[in-house]
């Protein structure tokens, strides 16, 4: 396979990865930067890419486990978690809430998720994907698939009423 | 569209039993404008999985793995080259063809001189050796007066 055909192969999900990666990482430099690392290593394994029945999956199962193993490593060396973009949007959620631009809040809700269930929403919701496909990326069968993603839907929710109260209050 | 009926997906999206065709028809709705009032409230949550969708991925992939590879051959070639200079000075300094050509003799006569003044010498310094061993026959004979043979 030659870089024009890789990259044909990796165009179309090239961009679900990066989302993946930054609902996971939140700076959108550490996703970048974790989608060329994921792709690279597609990349070197160029001559087994035929093997696999669905390289998109096996793409987003790495890009997963580097994720969470960068959130792992982060915690471990006791990093303080200090994005830029992360914290702009707190300084300005104040002005948020008065334009009511309420997208912001959602993302903001779902980045108080936990990891496993960021996954499964960014994958079911923002992704459209199938449970199957899912369960087959994380490794989990679909009936806890579809449990957590209940509950995650349901603290979106919640939260989104809370604020939603909040804001006519 | 009916809101009752989006109520009843509403309800089935929360225990994630809708389908996707179902969650997509739930999308469309909330984009639209004629959203019921008390329904208002979660526009923002199907609308932020739309606009979520639009994000995409800009950085260029650093695929030139070949580049790379010729840069480590590169450097393995250059090691190999600084390798092979060190050692060949080394051997050429410390293996360096001593002058081992003393000259030789053609007359028989003047050799056999020579010869003798060199082997003159030789006995000359063993028997200089031996003199100074004289002194041993001391103990030899302090032995024998202690031992009363």
């Amino acid at each position: 396979m030659n870089q024009n055909e890789f990259m044909q192969l990796v165009n179309p999900f090239k961009d679900k990865l990066f989302r993946v990666a930054k609902r996971l990482l939140v700076s959108t430099e550490e996703a970048e930067d974790a989608t060329q690392e994921v792709l690279v290593k597609l990349w070197n394994r160029n001559e087994s890419l035929e093997e696999y029945n669905s390289v998109e999956a096996v793409a987003m199962t790495m890009t997963k486990n580097y994720c969470l193993d960068q959130l792992k490593s982060r915690r471990a060396s006791n990093m303080k978690i200090v994005h830029n973009n992360f914290t702009d949007r707190e300084a300005s959620l104040q002005q948020k809430v008065e334009d009511s631009d309420t997208w912001n809040w959602v993302e903001k809700i779902m980045n108080e998720l936990p990891e496993q269930q960021k996954l499964i929403v960014q994958m079911r919701d923002i992704e459209e994907m199938e449970f199957e496909e899912i369960s087959q990326i994380l490794d989990m069968n679909e009936q806890a698939i579809r449990t957590a993603l209940s509950r995650a839907r349901k603290v979106i929710r919640e939260k989104m009423i809370k604020t939603h109260h909040y804001g006519i209050g | 569209m009916a809101s009752d009926r989006i109520e009843k997906l509403i309800e089935k999206y929360f225990e994630a039993e809708t389908s996707i065709a179902e969650e997509k028809e739930l999308k469309e709705y909330f984009a639209s404008s004629d959203v019921a009032q008390h329904l208002e409230q979660y526009k923002p949550i199907f609308g932020y999985a739309v606009q979520a969708k639009q994000e995409q991925f800009n950085a260029t992939i650093p695929l030139n793995t070949k580049k790379r590879s010729s840069v480590v051959w590169l450097s393995v070639a250059a090691s190999v080259v600084v390798l092979l200079g060190v050692s060949l000075f080394t051997y050429n300094h410390y293996n360096q063809p001593k002058s081992n050509d003393l000259g030789t003799i053609n007359d028989p006569e003047v050799a056999f001189r020579e010869t003798q003044k060199a082997l003159a010498m030789i006995s000359e310094h063993v028997n200089k050796g031996i003199g100074s061993m004289s002194y041993l026959n001391e103990y030899e004979q302090s032995k024998n007066r202690i031992f009363k043979k």
